[in-house]
């Protein structure tokens, strides 16, 4: 039966373009996937600077030496933002399973989207 | 002031112009092409009924498909504007825009032709999850007694009135990123029976629901919910299953019965 | 793609990280003041036993979260096969795991 119907996807992804927008919350949906797949992205480059601490200081203190340019700084504050939403965003939706879906869902993943501005503005105040 | 007058100015009528209609035809190894309509627009007008317009009085060859009309029998979703509804009970003030319409089939399922969408797929998943009845006793054994306040009932009647009619698989952007998603309807109706003290085989569904294509891969964006014409919550229904799911493989009994197995 | 044992997997990683992400982002916040260098990071983590089990849990979790999390995008969304995406995010966890483990041993125990 299964492939039956999968022989058949040429129609059924034929119309998906007829559902254009939808509710806000799989915006939030992306975003979290989206972050979580930056910050995938980013960490061995993160880990890799972190360990020339033993193999090459001197090329650590360099790139340290980075972190005093404003767009280096800008990168780094949406680093932290993309952390801070994944992260407050993975709260709701844990929260949500074990606690229940309520009526505030938008109003709380906004919130979620709120805090992360909140805490990523905080970082670049902090970096200038 | 004659009647007439009263027509053109619209005191009783909302617009009494045309309405433009963009209808997504094909389907079923036919070339699939958008066409448009220009239907009149009426006080109290459904979807349903401009669609049964067309079919009508413009063109005999449009395929769609319903049964009752009144919002019974799930047959006549349509994706509207790029939504999911049950077009019978949608009034076209609430969708159109323009004094315009987009109708296409469901999403996430093949086409039969035109409106008609082919509900296999999904009715094979209500079986796939185990979300049908497992019989506990004959007609020979005593009525088993559930009353109707018991928490077990209670959990079971919050979802019972599903009407079918998959605009839930159609908003579920997770069953279009994955085609084997057991989907809202079926794992709905399998928290339903799970929390049902006439269901037998509740080990079954346990199964149906844990594996590769079951309730893990809901990412709750809740469209499901949002769009439910009955205003249902797969999303709680889901989010029980899950739940329940984490506790078992966390029991002690489970365990040993794993440790047996093995 | 999602069973029962990735979701418990996954739930379970992104627990233990509550704490730590908090302290991971009150920690950049607090130190980043105007920029940052070697010897301020050396001086906190060089031989602290308590940013060694910190950062250590930190990765053993995040490895596990970033390695499901991959092989479920590449499943949904770059269309692989269940197991091929698994492979591939197993191979994701394990890269983060050597790398991680290697940075945190370097700012412990990189000589002064």
């Amino acid at each position: 039966m299964l492939q039956e119907y999968t022989a058949k996807k040429t129609t059924h992804r034929q119309h998906a373009h007829a559902r254009r927008r939808g509710q806000p919350l799989r915006y939030a949906f992306v975003l979290h996937r989206l972050s979580g797949l930056l910050l995938v992205i980013f960490l061995p480059m993160h880990f890799w600077v972190l360990s020339l601490a033993v193999s090459d200081a001197d090329r650590l203190a360099l790139f340290l030496e980075m972190t005093h340019n404003p767009v280096v700084k800008l990168a780094e504050t949406v680093l932290v933002g993309l952390l801070a939403v994944h992260f407050f965003g993975g709260m709701r939706l844990m929260a949500f399973e074990w606690f229940g879906w309520p009526a505030y869902q938008k109003t709380a993943a906004a919130a979620v989207l709120s805090v992360a501005v909140f805490i990523a503005m905080l970082f670049l105040f902090r970096t200038l | 002031m004659s009647s007439a007058e009263n027509i053109q100015t619209g005191a009783d009528m909302p617009d009494a112009g045309m309405l433009d209609v963009a209808i997504h035809r094909g389907g079923g190894g036919r070339p699939s092409a958008i066409q448009h309509y220009q239907v009149p627009r009426q006080e109290n007008q459904t979807v349903l009924d401009i669609v049964s317009h067309i079919q009508h009085y413009i063109d005999p060859t449009l395929s769609y498909r319903f049964a009752c009309r009144v919002g019974m029998c799930g047959s006549c979703a349509m994706m509207v504007n790029g939504e999911p509804r049950w077009t019978c009970r949608t009034h076209i003030d609430r969708v159109v825009e323009h004094n315009s319409l987009e109708i296409a089939p469901l999403r996430n399922l093949p086409v039969i032709k035109d409106l008609v969408p082919d509900l296999d797929p999904f009715f094979d998943k209500w079986t796939k999850a185990e979300a049908r009845h497992h019989p506990s006793a004959s007609r020979h054994q005593p009525m088993h007694i559930q009353p109707p306040d018991s928490p077990e009932r209670q959990r079971a009647d919050a979802n019972i009135e599903c009407i079918n009619c998959a605009v839930c698989y159609a908003a579920c952007d997770t069953v279009a990123n994955q085609p084997d998603y057991l989907g809202p309807a079926a794992l709905q109706r399998a928290w339903t029976l799970l929390n049902d003290a006439k269901d037998a085989d509740k080990e079954a569904i346990w199964q149906a629901v844990s594996g590769g294509d079951g309730c893990h891969n809901c990412h709750s964006i809740g469209s499901c919910a949002h769009y439910c014409p009955n205003e249902l919550n797969p999303m709680t229904a889901i989010a029980g299953l899950k739940q329940q799911t984490v506790r078992q493989a966390f029991s002690l009994t489970s365990v040993l019965k794993k440790n047996r197995n093995d | 793609m999602i069973d029962a044992r990735i979701y418990i997997w996954q739930r379970l990683s992104a627990m233990i990280m509550i704490p730590l992400v908090l302290g991971h982002l009150a920690v950049m916040i607090y130190a980043i003041e105007g920029g940052l260098s070697v010897g301020e990071i050396l001086g906190r983590t060089q031989g602290s036993l308590v940013w060694l089990i910190f950062y250590g849990s930190f990765v053993l979790a995040v490895s596990a979260h970033a390695g499901l999390g991959l092989g479920i995008i590449s499943a949904e969304w770059f269309r692989l096969t269940p197991k091929i995406a698994s492979l591939l995010g197993m191979a994701v966890g394990l890269i983060l795991l050597v790398m991680g483990s290697h940075a945190i041993w370097a700012v412990t125990f990189a000589l002064p």
